[in-house]
């Protein structure tokens, strides 16, 4: 069976499958971090920071959407202390996470960070720009495969101030720059209504310092497009008339399961809160492997109520993409 | 909330009536890193108590706290007094209430007596990060707290040993401070709240005033009321001096609690009706708008019955 998976076998094994039922509905659905969550495949969760097979590629990846687009990069003067906070703090995760190859150690005021598996060290000062290649949130930026996003908390409310994304899927982060939490959610469906949203945002507000907890979401993507941005619609956005059109062998290699697992961590040094979005894709071809994931997902796609659809770009290949998963039995 | 383990590593009481007490991992281990203005809950024997932290607080092997010594308070203080190096200390991890606003301009730190505290770590996060700060702390004659700390960290600091000298200046402090200034106070509740309306009264808007009241000395008792239980319709008098918590629990009811000072949220209770009279530090200004939840440990009703959901 491994042999005619699409995906390296780790992106099976560590995937987040996010549908503990067949019914999907918005819903504050944050618990503590680092718990392992074992799947019909293996397992995910262990670690705040997960690095897997695609590492070097999507980092290069990232590097070259900066290069193309400045604007997805962006940190608001105030955020400064932030990004080394959150710096310092991914660092300590990475570091926690693969002793082996990642370290983060401390001589005096001088910290000393190595990351074998990219092959680079840099030794800084909390606060010296100048001994670090470029800002604190690029250069940790370039060295995860999350998306950042950091919040300041002032005046009662969340905002959007500083992040490095490069793999949104349908949203713009130069578009939300500066935003309250509520601003940057407000085009999805049901959340203002239902109260999810200003839960969340409640929660997120009285996450304790070095408190960490992580919540999953999901959506559908045609072909490996890590980097499904707003910016690039004009790219990808032909793709959801494309799919009908193609044979069912190609509908199953090239639609995917977007997952993402976001953890969301309260930093200590400027009491922001450091928002990780870490983005896993699976194509039908290998979700079908798995008989569990497989009905799962078709119930959920099944009975996903339209305007939920519409929002996830989906609702014009659902129907198809419920069929595939249920004839792929 | 898992409680940390710690032994005392150094006690200091160079300043009359003052303990400041250095904690530590016993292997020597790094400690969680800290929010500045941030504190933590000590058990205290029989009492828990939140004290302030004034030492670094990016990933640091220890922990240092300064406790003035008050005999006739819950005897928390007193316990702290009574360490020596060696014994072992449980606190709960840091928690913040009292951070710094990273949009802020400028930071102006006002404190009186052992309400210094919080300001040391605000002080030593400003000079790290090149924030604006001025300090002006209002002390008994040789009875200041942290005066090294704040030689060493503060350029900007006006110390004053009488109410009277510190109150002359401060008027025209809170007039002249450029806008984007946020003005935290720590102190005894007088001095709070002669600072909070000496600033108000020179158009500072509430978002832009933050204190900090716990650690200085007990709320006031506050008047007897009664709570009627929503779902039996059972009575319980709280009377003066008793917190509505402690009322509860002679009654029999299990109510979850951890530091007992308004500070974890932990007692929060559902009230249905009735007014109530936030005293707590953990509930935001919404929330005590709303109306609808009481921390129990510290706040009380502003009317004669309070019908709470268990």
């Amino acid at each position: 069976m491994t042999a005619s998976l699409v995906s390296a076998p780790d992106l099976l094994a560590n995937f987040p499958f996010p549908f503990p039922t067949d019914q999907y509905r918005y819903t504050t659905n944050v618990e503590p971090a680092r718990g392992p969550v074992p799947t019909p495949t293996g397992v995910w969760g262990e670690r705040i920071i997960d690095i897997d097979s695609e590492y070097e590629h999507e980092l290069a990846l990232r590097e070259r959407i900066l290069e193309r687009d400045p604007s997805r990069y962006a940190v608001l003067p105030h955020m400064r202390v932030a990004a080394w906070d959150a710096m310092l703090t991914l660092m300590g995760e990475m570091a926690k996470a693969y002793p082996d190859t990642m370290s983060l150690t401390r001589t005096g005021d001088t910290w000393h960070w190595r990351n074998g598996r990219l092959d680079l060290s840099a030794d800084f000062v909390l606060g010296d720009e100048s001994a670090l290649p470029m800002e604190p949130l690029a250069y940790i930026g370039s060295q995860v495969q999350d998306d950042i996003v950091l919040l300041d908390q002032r005046d009662g409310d969340l905002f959007g101030d500083a992040g490095v994304v490069t793999f949104a899927a349908d949203w713009s982060f130069g578009f939300d720059v500066g935003m309250t939490f509520l601003e940057i959610h407000g085009p999805v469906p049901r959340l203002r209504e239902t109260g999810v949203i200003t839960r969340a945002r409640e929660f997120l507000m009285r996450l304790q310092p070095g408190e960490i907890y992580r919540r999953t979401n999901w959506t559908l993507t045609i072909g490996r497009r890590l980097d499904v941005s707003t910016e690039l619609y004009h790219e990808w956005g032909r793709d959801r008339a494309m799919i009908q059109t193609v044979s069912d062998d190609e509908f199953g290699r090239l639609v995917h399961l977007r997952v993402e697992l976001q953890h969301l961590v309260r930093l200590c040094e400027s009491g922001a809160i450091c928002f990780l979005i870490r983005t896993y894709m699976l194509p039908f071809v290998d979700l079908a492997t798995v008989p569990e994931w497989r009905a799962r997902a078709a119930a959920v796609l099944e009975e996903l109520p339209d305007d939920i659809a519409n929002y996830k770009g989906i609702i014009s290949y659902r129907d198809r993409a419920v069929d595939w998963l249920k004839n792929a039995a | 909330m898992s409680a940390l383990d710690l032994v005392v590593t150094a006690v200091d009481d160079s300043v009359p009536d003052v303990r400041s007490v250095t904690l530590a991992r016993p292997d020597g281990g790094t400690l969680p890193s800290f929010t500045p203005g941030s504190h933590i809950v000590v058990q205290c024997g029989d009492v828990a108590n939140a004290y302030s932290l004034t030492s670094d607080s990016v990933q640091p092997t220890s922990y240092q706290i300064s406790v003035l010594k008050q005999p006739d308070g819950s005897g928390g203080s007193v316990w702290i007094h009574g360490l020596t190096v060696g014994d072992a200390v449980s606190v709960l991890p840091p928690r913040s209430a009292f951070a710094p606003i990273l949009r802020a301009r400028k930071h102006l730190l006002v404190a009186a007596g052992i309400g210094v505290t919080p300001m040391i770590s605000h002080l030593r996060s400003a000079k790290q990060w090149g924030r604006d700060v001025e300090l002006l702390y209002v002390h008994k004659p040789g009875r200041g707290a942290h005066l090294d700390d704040i030689a060493e960290l503060a350029d900007n600091a006006r110390l004053f040993t009488t109410r009277a000298d510190f109150l002359a200046e401060l008027p025209d402090t809170l007039a002249t401070q450029p806008f984007g200034t946020h003005l935290y106070i720590c102190g005894p509740t007088t001095f709070i709240d002669d600072v909070v309306a000496a600033a108000e009264a020179h158009g500072w808007p509430p978002s832009r005033i933050h204190f900090e009241r716990f650690g200085i000395g007990a709320l006031d008792p506050g008047e007897p009321f009664t709570v009627k239980l929503a779902d039996t319709g059972t009575t319980i008098a709280v009377d003066s001096g008793v917190s509505l918590l402690e009322a509860l629990e002679a009654a029999g009811h299990d109510i979850p609690n951890l530091c007992r000072q308004g500070v974890c949220g932990e007692c929060r209770l559902t009230v249905t009706s009735g007014e109530i009279l936030h005293r707590d530090m953990y509930l935001t200004d919404a929330d005590k708008a709303a109306g609808d939840a009481i921390m129990a440990c510290v706040s009380r009703a502003a009317c004669p019955e309070l019908e709470l959901k268990l």
